[in-house]
């Protein structure tokens, strides 16, 4: 383990977006986009990733905060997760992002780390972190997927090459949520459904999200529409702080008359974005969330799983998370 | 024989030490209880040394003229009170400065990469990784480390004197990272339940585990506090 100083490079802080827009765009490729910097200083400290310059969004007090909205609330992309947590709007509404975020890592990462950077941060699948010319290096092999390869952690869904997952516990809860994210660069700015935000592999595997290089995600904004509705969000990990997600679950209801009248049900961690399981939402539409609605959700929610050598362990979850979920509607 | 043991004289060894060394001389003169240097008094003396030395190298060298850096080299940081002039890169994490540039050997840097908690600091209050937290960052933030807890006369802090009635540590190495957590966790809830001070004390490793040890002593930090405001507010 290196502790050693980071590389070398330039840093900016600029005071107002336009700036820090057209720094990224000035540098492309070479610059980064620096938030709570937990994500970012392990790729530069490990020598992962070098770019020559580094935009502090810090000094950015237009992207910090939770407003409301005439639907909904916004959150600006730099507010810290403990701030997101502990926000009232957030808490007496949006109790599921409340509670994502209040499972992310340790607290003081919490403290330092921001909403868009839990939502923006690389996989953290280790071949590729340790710095192997991956598919999603740029190389053209994926290490995670041979048959003796370490992937206990890895993807039972949507694998195309890469068999990563997301990481964030946020996400999730946002998709659930029907959030949107405002991203901005020099030339305007365009607001993307957070279930059009996440970069699945067969599309593009060399990157998370739908941001290019001049991107900047800038704000989530959540709609009323779940407001308020019955929540459920549940993490497994290997251990209670600082792990990322072997399996998330995000889960919102409205329920009218004892049945479930509309749902959203979001997996994190199986996926290389979070997995939204529309036809268990539809399965559930108009049924009394009891023993047997979950059951037969959770094992819905396993079709079509391929897992790999070591994380089979993740099917099992999978069902009885989902059906859980189902069953505290 | 006899001529040969003569000749390493211990006194007269170390005369010939100090007329050599004129270089710490400086050094020497400037730390507290001169003639009786403690080892760490020394070590630390070699630290800032060190750093005048390799700051030298920053302004006479090519490194300096770069261009599109906005962020300042000299900068003065707060820390535990007082404004603390420093060079600092751009890159350099809060844990480097501190650490290597201001001799503030109190922070420890156990894994380097958010991982452990040992480096933990507070920034305007709040716990923060001092190993992920650019120095650059702070240069408008109050910075408190565990040596700046103490009160002037000597005084520790609730949390160091409860860490040492309830036995807190035992090789003592994450100890620092351990009582700024429990401090920045009862500056915010002065009355935490066991619960939430288990949680607030989370992002601290502890490899011998004695977290249940610092975990009383959390609780009996508050609990003395619970006492002292009482007794203020009872007059």
């Amino acid at each position: 383990m290196m502790k050693d100083m980071m590389p070398h490079f330039d840093l900016v802080q600029p005071t107002d977006v336009e700036s820090a827009l057209d720094l990224l765009r000035e540098h492309g490729r070479d610059a980064w986009a620096l938030a709570g910097g937990y994500d970012s200083f392990d790729w530069f400290k490990n020598r992962g990733k070098q770019p020559s310059v580094v935009v502090d969004l810090e000094g950015l007090d237009e992207l910090k905060g939770v407003r409301e909205t005439g639907d909904g609330i916004e959150i600006g992309a730099t507010t810290s997760l403990t701030d997101v947590e502990n926000d009232p709007l957030v808490r007496e509404r949006y109790g599921l992002l409340a509670e994502a975020v209040s499972v992310v890592a340790s607290p003081q990462i919490r403290n330092g780390g921001t909403i868009g950077g839990n939502i923006c941060q690389d996989t953290r699948c280790w071949y590729y972190r340790y710095g192997m010319p991956c598919y999603r290096a740029g190389g053209n092999v994926c290490y995670a997927g041979a048959p003796d390869a370490m992937n206990r952690e890895h993807a039972l869904f949507g694998a195309d090459r890469c068999v990563a997952v997301t990481p964030s516990d946020s996400a999730p809860a946002l998709v659930a949520l029907d959030a949107e994210m405002v991203v901005r660069n020099a030339r305007g700015e365009r607001v993307i459904p957070a279930g059009e935000f996440f970069m699945p592999p067969g599309v593009d595997i060399t990157r998370m999200t739908v941001l290019d290089p001049d991107d900047l995600l800038t704000a989530v904004r959540i709609p009323a529409r779940w407001a308020g509705a019955r929540f459920h969000f549940e993490k497994v990990a290997d251990r209670k702080t600082w792990d990322f997600p072997l399996v998330n679950v995000a889960a919102a209801f409205r329920i009218a008359d004892g049945r479930i009248d509309d749902s959203r049900i979001v997996l994190g961690a199986v996926e290389c974005i979070p997995r939204r399981l529309t036809d268990v939402e539809d399965l559930v539409r108009g049924r009394v969330p009891n023993e047997s609605t979950a059951a037969e959700a959770g094992e819905l929610a396993t079709q079509g799983a391929r897992p790999l050598s070591y994380n089979h362990f993740k099917i099992p979850l999978v069902k009885n998370l989902v059906a859980r979920a189902v069953r505290s509607a | 024989m006899a001529e040969r043991s003569s000749t390493i004289d211990p006194s007269a060894h170390r005369g010939a030490l100090r007329a050599d060394d004129a270089p710490w001389e400086g050094l020497l003169a400037n730390l507290p209880g001169r003639g009786n240097v403690s080892r760490r008094q020394f070590i630390k003396g070699v630290i800032a040394t060190g750093a005048s030395v390799s700051a030298f190298s920053y302004f006479a060298g090519p490194a300096a003229t770069s261009a599109r850096a906005s962020v300042p080299r000299l900068v003065s940081i707060n820390v535990n009170g007082q404004a603390r002039r420093v060079d600092v890169l751009p890159q350099e994490t809060l844990a480097m400065t501190l650490r290597y540039k201001l001799g503030l050997t109190g922070t420890k840097l156990g894994c380097d990469r958010a991982e452990c908690g040992a480096c933990t600091v507070m920034i305007d209050g709040v716990a923060h990784y001092s190993c992920s937290t650019l120095t650059q960052r702070v240069r408008a933030r109050e910075v408190v480390t565990v040596e700046g807890l103490e009160s002037p006369d000597g005084t520790l802090h609730p949390v160091q004197q409860a860490f040492i009635d309830e036995l807190g540590p035992q090789c003592g190495f994450c100890t620092p990272g351990q009582v700024m957590a429990a401090a920045a966790l009862l500056e915010a809830n002065p009355n935490p339940t066991r619960e939430e001070a288990r949680r607030a004390m989370s992002g601290n490793l502890c490899r011998c585990g004695a977290y249940d040890h610092y975990l009383n002593g959390v609780m009996r930090a508050a609990a003395n506090g619970q006492a002292v405001a009482e007794e203020v507010s009872n007059g």
